[in-house]
């Protein structure tokens, strides 16, 4: 089977280490793995702060990028739930566009859907004799309606240990552009979820989504707290290999 | 509504300073939010309700007009005098006119958030008759000269110790922080007044066109008091309250008080049909009701917002929202706050630029709309009102060029591998590193990000510049179990 990636800028020009083992893992159970250069952001920063013109120009790009792909597979709930929940109304005025935006949300998956759902993999053989607590991106979580998934993947690493995190479902404050132009409110929020991450304690802190994690991992490391943020798919891997 | 100048910044400033108040705010919603889980969970099948909710509400606000002609012809049958007001100022002079001919010095209120709206108080004290909140919170927020900062629980942001100091301050007596004998003092000295009232004004839960009755939810009782004691009742409602039937009654009686409180049943439900009938022993002898457009009617035919006119008032969106737990109701400078109050206000608001701004106020998690019983999609909306708020120009120069670059930057492969390898260096080279936040960073705009956080960490290869070897690898196999699905 097929797979395009699409990277997403944040991974791509961040944390390439998440897409490297997104690329070995989805290889292992036989996917072709296909990377467009053309790719390049899915456009929601603009459109969430309500730039939709701009979003738009980028999301053409992404259109053309992904055309003729079988799957394409993300490492972001958040990025996957723009294509999903919003490119239909980005192009609602264009016929032509808007179906080339259907299409590609049909195809779309997070990582973890993709693996779970569409792989039917949900154990990876994993061995991780470490601490690890689980924050569900908001995103993900509710657009996309990932529940369970990233869950099974994580219980059925040999070893590990789960703690709760309280409020778990609680937003961690990002919010892109958010997280910049109300930096104080955003800050009381990942203050907060950064308590609740300090409060459990674990040797990890994992997640589907890198701008979650860029914003509760900065926090974490102005506080100077020893629980490594690591991207579920790069967890996943550095255990099973 | 409030006619504040500040900002939002400005407001959710003063939240900031003020611990009583985060601290208050995030213990009650962390009550409500683990009775409203327990209560859902136990009642069964919430998503199928949920949907019901809507499409109850749903079929009422597309044909409004069909319904409120309905309510009002059978309300006039009942005997009971209905007003429709535009605006604030129609709400306000009719109120004040049905006040003056009754010679009213006092009027008993029971919780009403349209009363709120039109700033009903302010108006009849302005022409010397008292208004008296019953409601016990609302009577809290009144005696500390506030506004409600919670659609349900007005006075969220106060705990017992200062709601002990303001009983004290009026009574002039030694109280305790008990709640039970805070309770009790508000308790005796209200009762004390509900006999003395001309007029009983209350809010309206649901209007119920069938029968043109009014339903109240309540549970200290007060709206019992308010609606039988006084010769005269004045029932303030929005223009959508309305629901067709009694057998709806009996989906939203399951759904508002779970979202709201986490109670799988109200204390007091009273539906009122009209004034006192000959023979009754008690009632009013007169009901009016004002029905309040001010701004709805605009939102009705606008397929982008309409669904928000679904709302029960139930403050569910409020007790989640990550952004409310951290600054209160005030923040948000309106009478609705949470994502409900930053999607309403701006569009009842006539001041587009200054209330449009409550739209930023949301990380977009979308927790609101998981949490509304009749599924209003908020987070969408609140895109949505970002949308018009750029497009109306409101937004900085500074604002819209960055948006600019971004599209120029992003918009083809070899203008984004540029500008990434640009923003590297500018981030390495002047923004500071993971320990220090440079004089740069604090001095832009991406100090709202650095004072809370380090900059990630940039990386020296970008992925797409790794992916000629990666794609060279031989692929591993697999460590753990087989895909199910045959791939090729």
């Amino acid at each position: 089977m097929r797979v395009t990636l699409f990277i997403t800028c944040l991974v791509d020009q961040f944390y390439p280490n998440v897409g490297v083992s997104m690329v070995r893992l989805l290889r292992r159970y036989g996917c072709e793995v296909e990377f467009p250069q053309s790719q390049t952001c899915c456009g929601q920063p603009a459109f969430n702060s309500g730039y939709v013109r701009e979003a738009r120009e980028v999301a053409t790009n992404q259109l053309n990028a992904f055309e003729g792909a079988e799957y394409v597979v993300s490492p972001s709930g958040s990025c996957s739930g723009m294509i999903h929940h919003y490119y239909h109304e980005l192009f609602a005025d264009d016929p032509k566009l808007s179906a080339r935006a259907d299409a590609l949300a049909a195809k779309t998956y997070e990582f973890s859907q993709f693996l779970v759902n569409v792989l039917g993999v949900t154990d990876v053989g994993a061995v991780c004799p470490h601490t690890v607590t689980y924050h569900p991106a908001c995103h993900g979580s509710r657009i996309l309606g990932i529940k369970n998934e990233p869950m099974a993947l994580l219980q059925n690493v040999e070893g590990i240990t789960l703690l709760p995190l309280a409020k778990a479902e609680d937003c961690c404050g990002f919010g892109g552009a958010f997280s910049v132009k109300l930096g104080d409110i955003s800050g009381a929020m990942v203050n907060e979820k950064v308590d609740h991450i300090g409060e459990a304690d674990a040797d990890f802190l994992v997640s589907g989504d890198m701008g979650c994690l860029m914003n509760m991992g900065g926090q974490m490391k102005k506080r100077g707290l020893k629980t490594e943020p690591l991207h579920l798919a790069e967890f996943l891997y550095r255990f099973s290999s | 509504m409030a006619q504040t100048k500040s900002t939002l910044k400005q407001r959710a400033n003063v939240a900031f300073q003020d611990d009583f108040l985060r601290k208050a705010v995030r213990f009650t919603a962390d009550r409500l939010r683990g009775r409203k889980a327990d209560s859902t969970g136990a009642l069964g099948d919430w998503e199928e309700w949920r949907e019901r909710g809507r499409a109850i509400r749903s079929h009422v606000i597309e044909n409004l007009d069909y319904y409120l002609d309905q309510f009002i012809r059978n309300a006039e049958k009942r005997g009971i005098h209905v007003h429709f007001a535009k605006n604030t100022e129609e709400a306000i002079a009719i109120s004040l006119k049905i006040a003056k001919d009754k010679n009213t010095k006092l009027v008993a209120k029971s919780k009403s958030m349209v009363s709120e709206e039109i700033h009903l108080n302010h108006h009849f004290e302005e022409q010397g008759i008292e208004c008296l909140e019953t409601d016990l919170g609302e009577w809290i927020v009144q005696l500390a000269h506030e506004t409600p900062s919670h659609i349900i629980i007005p006075a969220i942001h106060k705990n017992r110790f200062q709601v002990q100091e303001l009983f004290e301050k009026e009574s002039g007596e030694k109280l305790s922080s008990d709640t039970k004998v805070l309770a009790g003092y508000a308790r005796r000295k209200l009762r004390q007044r509900f006999a003395e009232a001309e007029i009983g004004l209350t809010g309206c839960n649901f209007a119920l066109a069938e029968s043109g009755s009014v339903v109240l939810f309540s549970n200290e009782g007060n709206a019992r008091m308010v609606t039988t004691l006084p010769k005269t009742h004045i029932v303030m409602m929005g223009m959508e309250r309305i629901i067709p039937s009694w057998e709806d009654l009996e989906v939203m009686a399951n759904l508002l008080p779970r979202s709201a409180t986490g109670q799988k049943i109200t204390v007091y439900m009273t539906a009122l049909s009209g004034p006192r009938r000959a023979g009754e022993v008690d009632g009013p002898e007169d009901v009016h009701i004002i029905i309040l457009d001010n701004g709805r009617s605009a939102i009705l035919g606008d397929d982008e917002f309409q669904e928000v006119l679904n709302c029960i008032r139930c403050g569910a969106c409020l007790n989640v929202c990550p952004v409310y737990r951290q600054v209160g109701g005030h923040t948000y400078g309106g009478t609705y706050s949470g994502p409900i109050g930053a999607v309403i206000t701006p569009l009842l608001m006539e001041d587009k630029k200054q209330w449009g701004e409550l739209a930023y106020a949301s990380s977009l998690c979308g927790a609101c709309h998981e949490a509304c019983p009749v599924k209003i999609p908020l987070h969408d909306m609140l895109v949505h009102l970002r949308r018009r708020y750029v497009e109306a120009g409101f937004t900085p120069l500074t604002e819209r060029m960055a948006y600019k670059g971004f599209a120029a930057g992003f918009k083809s492969a070899g203008a984004y591998k540029l500008a990434g390898k640009s923003a590297r260096w500018v981030q390495l080279t002047m923004m500071g590193d993971e320990k220090e936040e440079s004089v740069l960073a604090k001095n832009t705009p991406m100090h709202g990000w650095t004072k809370y956080r380090t900059l990630p960490e940039p990386t020296k290869k970008a992925f797409r510049d790794r992916w000629a070897d990666l794609a060279a690898e031989p692929p591993q196999a697999p460590r753990g179990q087989k895909p199910k699905k045959e791939t090729e």
